[in-house]
């Protein structure tokens, strides 16, 4: 078995393992279809079990959707995913700043993070320049953007709106686009094969997400941080890190590291991507919006993607560091 | 075909620009005569209102477009006659024309009228106190179906004096209808249509 896997290419290898998660979430979507055949009245379900039901579908088939998303950003090459990438994050960016009002005079400063930043970021790592790619945007972006505020004319709440500005591109911009970032580089003795790592990162932080929300809709605990979350506290997010660890383990042989490598790079990602999801639940508190999107969208017309790309956007970065740090590269 | 090709071009740019959704919550999109009135705060809504409408109403919707502004330079001319099919209204008052004589040409031939009532762009966040125009359409025409609708967020995506636009999510809500009371006076239908379109922007 393992033999035969060696022997495959890397490309091969990707393939079967796209193969697999994809059978697995048609089998996922085929129990959650002969789930709801049953009959409504005769099983004396309750109305939270449906609920319950139509949550598991909404669920898989938003999996369908990031999973086909993550295909097509593999099947298309590197550049393809960069280009990809780059709209994701031209959209949340798009729905950050929709739900976070800005002043007319930021429009300056809008234009800089929309049309020059944005590009610049995704252009620095299409060409490879890879240390200025990751300083570009907290040193350079967040100096030249309270300029461009200033060139507004307009001192009211100048340091909150630039901080928005500065968040929103950090977020939404740096933070996503480290993902294609992890397919573009190519370390050594692992050519050709970095498509794993982003698999990796993927797998396990949303592996710790669902768990981690699995667990605290299950014990019902007090939430550590009730004016924050609803649903955080310490205990569920133990379990998140160890359902994140179990994956990234057992995902051991796709990625360069020995089974104990994997593990602490699991928990680094799944610490910095569940972290990062409190972070965007606080500024959505402050917001006054549940979710970025909701099913009943509101005024804005916000889809909600910001709500599924959240954790990953804090996850890359500092998982991506830790890869090159790792291979010293 | 210029155009069509142009219109295509542009809906596709609004819609990665702003999302131009369209949220039908007080009526359904129907080809039956309509006037949907808005607010009115950017050149843009024009082209908003146009793009959240669904393609087989689009056609056979005119939006009234300032006739100073829009046949400025001979682009917008273009753009305003050819890809929205506009109506243009001469803002700039004669005695010896009534300035709503395009528009009831345009009710006559049964097409669907889009309408700023405020007359000229608002910078407030509320609606300016609405002309008489919607009230003697109203009154001329009692089986053309009054929308009120409110354009969400539209000042931001190119605040006045600003050249390129800016990426921002923006809706259209479209509520019920409105119809003119029997015995309703001018001011109070006024009130009660800009009311109506007021009362969307929480919905």
């Amino acid at each position: 078995m393992t033999r035969f896997l060696r022997s495959l290419t890397p490309d091969q290898q990707m393939g079967l393992l796209f193969v697999l998660v994809f059978g697995t979430l048609a089998v996922a979507t085929l129990v959650g279809f002969l789930l709801s055949l049953r009959d409504r009245d005769a099983e004396g379900r309750d109305a939270g079990w449906w609920q319950g039901l139509k949550a598991y579908r909404e669920g898989v088939r938003r999996s369908w959707l990031m999973l086909g998303v993550f295909w097509a950003g593999w099947a298309s090459g590197p550049m393809g995913a960069l280009w990809l990438f780059a709209f994701g994050s031209l959209l949340t960016l798009r729905e950050f700043i929709s739900l976070t009002p800005t002043h007319r005079s930021d429009h300056k400063a809008l234009l800089l993070c929309f049309f020059i930043i944005l590009p610049l970021q995704y252009g620095l790592l299409a060409t490879g320049h890879y240390g200025l790619f990751t300083v570009f945007i907290p040193v350079y972006a967040f100096l030249a953007l309270p300029v461009a505020s200033c060139f507004g004319n307009e001192p009211q709440r100048f340091l909150e709106r630039n901080a928005k500005l500065q968040w929103g591109v950090m977020v939404c911009v740096y933070g996503l686009s480290h993902v294609p970032a992890l397919l573009t580089l190519d370390f050594p003795g692992y050519a050709g094969r970095s498509a794993f790592l982003a698999f990796f990162l993927v797998a396990v932080v949303q592996t710790c997400l669902l768990a981690q929300h699995v667990a605290s809709r299950r014990m019902k605990r007090p939430p550590t941080l009730p004016q924050v979350s609803h649903s955080f506290n310490w205990r569920s997010w133990l379990i998140g890190l160890l359902a994140g660890g179990t994956v990234g383990v057992l995902l051991t042989g796709i990625t360069p590291f020995k089974p104990g490598q994997a593990l602490a790079m699991a928990w680094i990602a799944c610490a910095a991507g569940s972290l990062g999801h409190l972070v965007m639940k606080a500024i959505k508190r402050d917001r006054g919006v549940p979710h970025w999107g909701g099913t009943n969208s509101g005024v804005t017309g916000a889809s909600g993607l910001l709500d599924r790309v959240d954790a990953l956007c804090f996850a890359a970065p500092v998982f991506f560091q830790s890869v090159r740090w790792y291979f010293g590269a | 075909m210029m155009a069509r090709l142009f219109g295509w071009l542009l809906l596709g740019f609004v819609r990665l620009l702003t999302g131009a959704q369209a949220r039908w919550l007080g009526c359904p999109p129907k080809a039956e005569q309509r006037i949907y009135f808005a607010n009115h705060q950017s050149h843009a809504d024009l082209v908003m209102i146009w793009a959240a409408l669904p393609e087989e109403l689009r056609g056979k919707t005119r939006p009234i477009a300032a006739k100073d502004y829009w046949t400025k330079t001979p682009l917008r001319a273009w753009i305003t006659r050819e890809v929205f099919n506009a109506v243009y209204v001469d803002r700039a008052r004669t005695d010896d024309s009534d300035p709503l004589e395009p528009l009831m040409q345009a009710l006559e031939q049964g097409d669907s009228i889009i309408l700023f009532p405020e007359g000229t762009r608002g910078h407030a966040e509320e609606p300016q106190a609405f002309k008489a125009g919607l009230y003697n359409l109203a009154r001329a025409y009692p089986n053309v179906v009054l929308v009120p609708a409110w354009i969400n967020n539209v000042q931001r995506l190119m605040p006045k004096g600003e050249v390129v636009p800016v990426p921002i999510l923006c809706s259209v809500t479209f509520g019920t209808p409105v119809a003119l009371g029997a015995g309703e006076n001018r001011a109070a239908f006024l009130t009660r249509a800009r009311q109506a379109v007021v009362d969307l922007r929480v919905a």
